[in-house]
């Protein structure tokens, strides 16, 4: 009887050696004549154990991590086979306590078996969303997705079901569903995982979108820094379309939805959204005003549904639970689960999917683990380059929209990155204003001139020149920016700067003693 | 009769033809351009202005506008460093100073061997494995500046062969 042995295809597992590891053991056991099949599965998300190899047994299946090509021998040693003791034995995977204590519904299925198999994602419940939904009308399934609760996972959490309403009603021979899949901030992969481990979630999500409001057309668009989840985006679509989930007779529904993935070029703009369907259309990534909004005149002036990865990745299991069963996880008006990605300096880096509510305590000392040079915590960044700095003395703020937005924080996309206290908090504020300049659009005179006057004043605070006057012009600036950028990315990147301004002003002022001494 | 195009030309225009059709071409041709032959050269910028019926100065636009597009062949290999809060958090200040001392190279040049060309890059997705690094289409995570020299020496190594 031939044992399945599953070894990650993750860009992050792949990044630590697992296509190795995989050679390896495929060697180990032609060499040994053992019956193996070995599967390239996703990844569970526990990165400090990638590569981390599973073995089906009876039992369940029994994790290994993280495994080297070295290891391999002695694992078969080992009778890892048959989940035999080893050096590097986690016990059964679903047991350890890292994936056991999170909620996981949108990556529910990441890292249970080969992410193009489409058996696979039909027996682990895929396509029942969709199944129900082409036997719904528009308006019943956007009443449902409403009902659900979600709201936009990319950052600006505005609500799914309002957005999908608008686009349903508004007339149009020929309407569009996008995908922003330009997940740029730093301390995010959740939709990376996501494509790249179950991709058909997305497909599947995106069909959803395109029956519910009458779009014929998909479009993800993906970062070019994403090269294996554009392989994989690509085969499953044309698996997908193969098997009647996608062209012109969707599930014999006689509706028509076709998708396809195009590539970025590495703009950290694109990833707002009107910019994105600019570049979709071939132009240069600047903002657009709004109003019109995307939902009435978008991609080619049409209307058009665009939403973030997990957003429409929570939808298959709205449709195929219920929007009642998503609305039961979070709390307050942060409904659901959001995948939060432990990252930077932590010991236990991966993907935690919880619902709305938990704290940053929870995530870096019983998740993470403290950091990963064993150094005190000191600071930790969350929502990507635009969001705050969080001190150790908001730690215990619970993580929902609403109670972060007060101290003028943001959730974002969920990416929580963690500073050991070597950091130096000036230089952090320098590199948000550096980054503003160099991914500004230039549409806006506040983004665009703001962000390299700020590195310029940054660099004199830094070098101890009038620190006081140019903390005082610093904080103007950011005023300036906050409040007359046209978008997001000038509009916000003021905010770890003043984060770190407030939080951390002795970081500021051993520039000024210096400069004195 | 028109005159015959030079050979790297012609290959632009075997590789962007058969994306005239298609909605929002410019960057699927750029890419197609970029992955074929490894760069953007400027000639190529007519050829996509007349195919999508654009003008010169907006096509010149694009490529300028995105990071990823190169106007200049690269070395046989394109090395992309993280230089991102998660692998900075990590060290990547440090990585990017080794790189560019050991590589005797700036970022967007070329080492003087022809080898590796260095680039930045604003998140690799890679963020809970830091510092990491791109090598053409392959992520390396954790890249000490030891592994780093390991996986130049590699690199160089199949260069030679």
């Amino acid at each position: 009887m031939s044992t399945t042995v599953y070894v990650p295809c993750d860009s992050s597992a792949l990044s630590l050696g697992a296509e190795k590891t995989a050679q390896a053991i495929a060697a180990e056991a032609a060499r040994r004549g053992a019956a193996i099949t070995l599967v390239r599965n996703g990844s569970r998300g526990l990165f400090w154990l990638e590569p981390m190899v599973e073995v089906e047994t009876p039992a369940g299946r029994v994790a290994y991590g993280p495994v080297q090509p070295k290891d391999v021998a002695s694992l078969f040693e080992a009778g890892f086979l048959t989940g035999g003791k080893h050096a590097l034995s986690l016990g059964l995977s679903e047991e350890i306590a890292y994936l056991k204590n999170q909620e996981r519904l949108t990556a529910a299925r990441v890292g249970l078996g080969d992410p193009l198999c489409l058996d696979t994602y039909a027996a682990h419940g895929g396509w029942q969303g969709l199944k129900n939904a082409v036997g719904m009308s528009g308006a019943e399934v956007v009443k449902e997705v409403t009902e659900s609760g979600l709201r936009g996972r990319g950052g600006a959490a505005f609500p799914t079901g309002i957005k999908w309403n608008t686009v349903l009603n508004t007339p149009g021979a020929q309407k569009y569903i996008v995908c922003n899949a330009d997940e740029g901030d730093s301390g995010t992969f959740s939709d990376r995982m996501l494509m790249e481990g179950d991709p058909y979630t997305l497909v599947e999500g995106m069909t959803i979108a395109g029956v519910a409001v009458g779009a014929t057309q998909g479009y993800i668009y993906l970062r070019s820094e994403y090269p294996h989840a554009f392989k994989t985006l690509k085969e499953a679509i044309r698996r997908a379309r193969e098997a009647g989930y996608l062209g012109t007779d969707v599930l014999g529904s006689g509706k028509t939805f076709e998708l396809e993935v195009r590539l970025g070029a590495g703009a950290y703009i694109c990833g707002e959204e009107t910019s994105l369907l600019e570049s979709l259309e071939g132009k240069r990534g600047i903002v657009r005003f709004k109003p019109p909004l995307p939902a009435i005149e978008g991609l080619f002036g049409k209307p058009t549904v665009i939403n973030n990865v997990i957003s429409l990745c929570s939808v298959p299991i709205i449709l195929a639970k219920g929007g009642k069963h998503y609305q039961d996880f979070g709390m307050g008006r942060s409904r659901g689960t959001l995948p939060f990605q432990l990252t930077g300096n932590i010991k236990h880096g991966g993907l935690v999917e919880k619902a709305f509510g938990l704290t940053l305590n929870q995530l870096l000392y019983d998740f993470g683990g403290g950091s990963a040079s064993g150094r005190p915590i000191r600071a930790v960044q969350v929502g990507g380059p635009l969001g705050a700095y969080v001190p150790e003395s908001q730690f215990d703020l619970p993580l929902d929209y609403e109670a972060y937005s007060k101290v003028n924080a943001m959730i974002g996309h969920g990416g929580v990155v963690v500073f050991d206290d070597t950091v130096d908090m000036a230089e952090q504020a320098r590199y948000a204003m550096e980054f503003c300049a160099i991914e500004s659009c230039g549409k806006c005179t506040p983004c665009r001139i703001g962000s390299t006057r700020g590195t310029e004043v940054m660099d004199a605070i830094i070098a101890g020149r009038d620190v006081e006057t140019n903390i005082a012009l610093m904080r103007s600036l950011c005023d300036t920016m906050l409040n007359g950028s046209l978008c997001a990315l000038g509009g916000m990147a003021p905010y770890p700067v003043l984060s770190a301004l407030n939080h951390f002003p002795e970081d500021f002022a051993i520039q000024r003693e210096a400069a004195a001494a | 009769m028109k005159p015959e195009l030079p050979p790297v030309l012609k290959q632009v225009a075997e590789l962007i033809d058969p994306l005239v059709d298609l909605p929002g071409a410019t960057l699927p041709m750029l890419h197609a351009i970029q992955d074929g032959i490894g760069y953007v050269p400027d000639e190529a910028v007519p050829m996509i202005a007349e195919r999508l019926n654009l003008s010169r100065a907006e096509v010149h636009g694009v490529v300028t506008f995105y990071h990823h597009y190169r106007r200049h062949a690269p070395g046989k290999h394109v090395v992309q460093i993280c230089r991102a809060e998660a692998c900075q958090s990590m060290g990547a200040r440090q990585l990017e100073a080794h790189a560019r001392k050991t590589l005797g190279c700036d970022y967007h040049e070329t080492t003087a061997d022809g080898a590796i060309t260095l680039e930045a890059v604003y998140c690799l997705g890679n963020c809970a494995c830091a510092p990491a690094i791109r090598v053409d289409d392959e992520i390396v995570g954790r890249v000490s500046n030891a592994r780093f020299d390991e996986v130049i020496a590699e690199l160089r190594e199949e260069a030679q062969a």
